[in-house]
């Protein structure tokens, strides 16, 4: 079954369209990354995914036209890592994390040791359990990108939406976040879609990938079919040349400016 | 991991219950006319003096003190937790002026036919209240739409629009209080600097219940101003309906503000610096916050006030200017502090 379907969808803002007869599906338990330019239109196809956003168009969620969830059934199918978190107000890494849980629990109680567990287990698989108890507000880039996909993860969605969950952190940290994406995919199913800027990375972790340029799917398919100089040249008018790693077989991008030092 | 439990919540609130009912029996004895409990308790229901000034001046005004601290506090916390902005409190926003113009035109525009001279004591609790009510609630739509832009809301608008409504309610408030006759207007111009005075118990029992009916309401709401904190997006992404909750957190907070400007006019700073310290001291968990705030506002404004009463004794400094004096410091301190950590100011 498809988890995300959407057919012919055409969003804007007042002035300006940003998505035009977009069709796309997820199917459940796939993992899929979207590429494109800055302003292409990735964190507004994720916003439209979570119900954020609405277009004109048709979206259903496993089956079901968006419009028949409310905003509860939402968030426990879907938990989303945003792009830029603010917070304002001190609270702890732990207490960041538990909030993932509110979507279970009635307004007036705390939270059970059930959700505890989760919570617990979630920051173990984010390796943020060691700053449980620090204030979010001191923790580096990297760290807090940690403690919120774990309150992600303590959702215990059926669908993970991302968006650029690796700017933020380093090179370790970024490899760490997408082998535990890749873990999370295929020993519970999790489906997962990501808006990435980083090709090889996305080359290396995702089996599909999705080009969006100027608000349209321009490629889509898996890494080898997608990433090709061409292509590149084309949405991001860039040189690049493309070699497969002799391992993985995965397609690697090398790129060639006008000008190198 | 340390995070909020059955346990804290107790504790936390129990001991601040025991400091507010040990305040409160303290600043009821203090005075500027010294009281002696063992006559004032032996002589409780035989009537003397010392159970006179004990029942009838001391206590009433004791009793609202805890209940307009508390409710200034809670709306202070409620309404920071909804702007995303630890600066926010109904002062600065330029709620508690609109609540006090529609006060004053509640005052002006008495309808005494509808509250004959025998009942002109419920216009007190009822018509007056719905005026400042109003006048809240109107402010605080206001200001929000006018830093409202492509549905984001801009801190610094909302500030600056708060800041600016103020001033111009004041000029508002001020053109009336020429007009008006001489003894309206000295009233007037006690009721605003913000000061606490003896009143009926019938008035402040409605005040308490007006303000315990907003606080629960309020209360119930904590988990859901916890993730409004994150930001309307991800509130949203943990399924809370952002509009849903603003309308209910407005509604709620201006019929406090109404029912404690009617009665008090603007204690200013109450609910800026109790929430923070709050904060310091427990956390930022809004199911714990909003009790420990409003317990902590009672706490602070019944001694603010009991310091107004015996300072200048006999004669009575409004309590506005108390809590001012505090909290104006307080203020510019914590603007540096934000400044200082380029959080969203």
């Amino acid at each position: 079954m498809n988890a995300i379907e959407i057919n012919h969808l055409t969003f804007g803002y007042k002035d300006r369209a940003v998505l035009h007869n977009v069709s796309l599906s997820v199917a459940s338990g796939q993992m899929v990354g979207i590429l494109g330019p800055n302003g292409s239109g990735k964190t507004t196809l994720l916003k439209i995914f979570s119900g954020l956003l609405r277009g004109e168009g048709e979206l259903k969620i496993k089956g079901k036209n968006i419009q028949s969830y409310n905003r509860r059934e939402l968030s426990q199918l879907f938990a989303v890592v945003q792009q830029e978190a603010r917070i304002n107000f001190p609270y702890s890494a732990a207490e960041i994390v538990l909030m993932g849980r509110a979507i279970y629990h009635s307004p007036i109680t705390l939270e059970n040791r059930h959700d505890l567990e989760v919570a617990r287990t979630s920051m173990d698989l984010t390796d943020s359990l060691g700053f449980a108890d620090r204030y979010l507000h001191e923790l580096s880039g990297g760290e807090k990108q940690r403690v919120l996909i774990a309150r992600a993860l303590a959702q215990e969605p059926e669908i993970l939406l991302l968006d650029e969950p690796s700017a933020f952190l380093d090179l370790r940290h970024q490899i760490q976040m997408f082998e535990l994406l890749l873990r999370l995919n295929r020993e519970r199913g999790l489906t997962i879609v990501a808006a990435l800027h980083d090709l090889n990375l996305a080359a290396l972790f995702f089996p599909r990938l999705v080009i969006l340029c100027d608000g349209r799917i321009h490629r889509d398919g898996a890494p080898g079919e997608v990433l090709t100089e061409n292509t590149i040249q084309e949405v991001y008018g860039i040189r690049v040349r493309i070699e497969h790693d002799s391992a993985s077989q995965k397609p690697q991008l090398f790129i060639c400016p006008a000008v190198s030092a | 991991m340390k995070v909020l439990d059955r346990k804290k919540l107790i504790l936390v609130n129990s001991v601040l219950l025991v400091l507010l009912v040990i305040s409160a029996a303290a600043c009821s004895l203090l005075g500027p006319v010294r009281l002696d409990l063992s006559q004032a308790l032996t002589h409780l229901f035989s009537g003397n003096t010392d159970a006179e000034i004990l029942l009838r001046a001391r206590l009433p005004r004791v009793l609202l003190g805890v209940a307009i601290g508390g409710g200034m506090a809670t709306c202070g916390v409620v309404l920071q937790a909804l702007l995303g902005n630890p600066l926010a409190c109904p002062q600065m926003l330029g709620v508690s002026g609109g609540a006090s113009l529609g006060g004053i035109l509640g005052i002006i525009f008495f309808p005494n036919w509808l509250f004959p001279l025998a009942i002109g004591r419920l216009g007190e609790i009822s018509w007056i209240p719905l005026a400042a009510f109003l006048g809240a609630l109107l402010s605080m739509i206001l200001v929000y739409r006018f830093s409202l832009f492509h549905g984001r809301l801009h801190p610094y608008h909302l500030l600056l629009s708060g800041v600016i409504l103020n001033s111009f309610i004041a000029a508002i408030i001020m053109f009336l209080n020429s007009i008006v006759d001489f003894y309206q207007a000295q009233g007037l111009l006690f009721w605003l600097m913000g000061s606490l005075s003896t009143r009926a118990y019938l008035t402040v029992g409605f005040i308490w219940f007006y303000i315990l009916v907003g606080f629960l309401w309020l209360w119930s709401k904590g988990l859901s101003l916890n993730l409004i904190t994150l930001g309307e997006d991800a509130a949203m992404h943990l399924g809370v309906e952002p509009g849903a909750l603003q309308r209910q957190v407005f509604i709620a907070s201006s019929l406090m503000i109404g029912a404690m400007v009617s009665v008090s006019g603007m204690i200013g700073f109450v609910g800026l610096m109790v929430p923070h310290v709050m904060r310091l001291l427990i956390g930022s968990d809004h199911r714990l916050l909003l009790p420990a705030s409003f317990l902590g506002g009672g706490i602070f404004l019944c001694w603010a006030d009991t310091f107004a009463r015996v300072l200048l004794a006999p004669a009575e400094l409004p309590v506005g200017i108390v809590t001012a004096f505090f909290g104006g410091p307080f203020f510019l301190f914590l603007l540096y502090r934000e400044g200082r950590r380029s959080l969203a100011l």
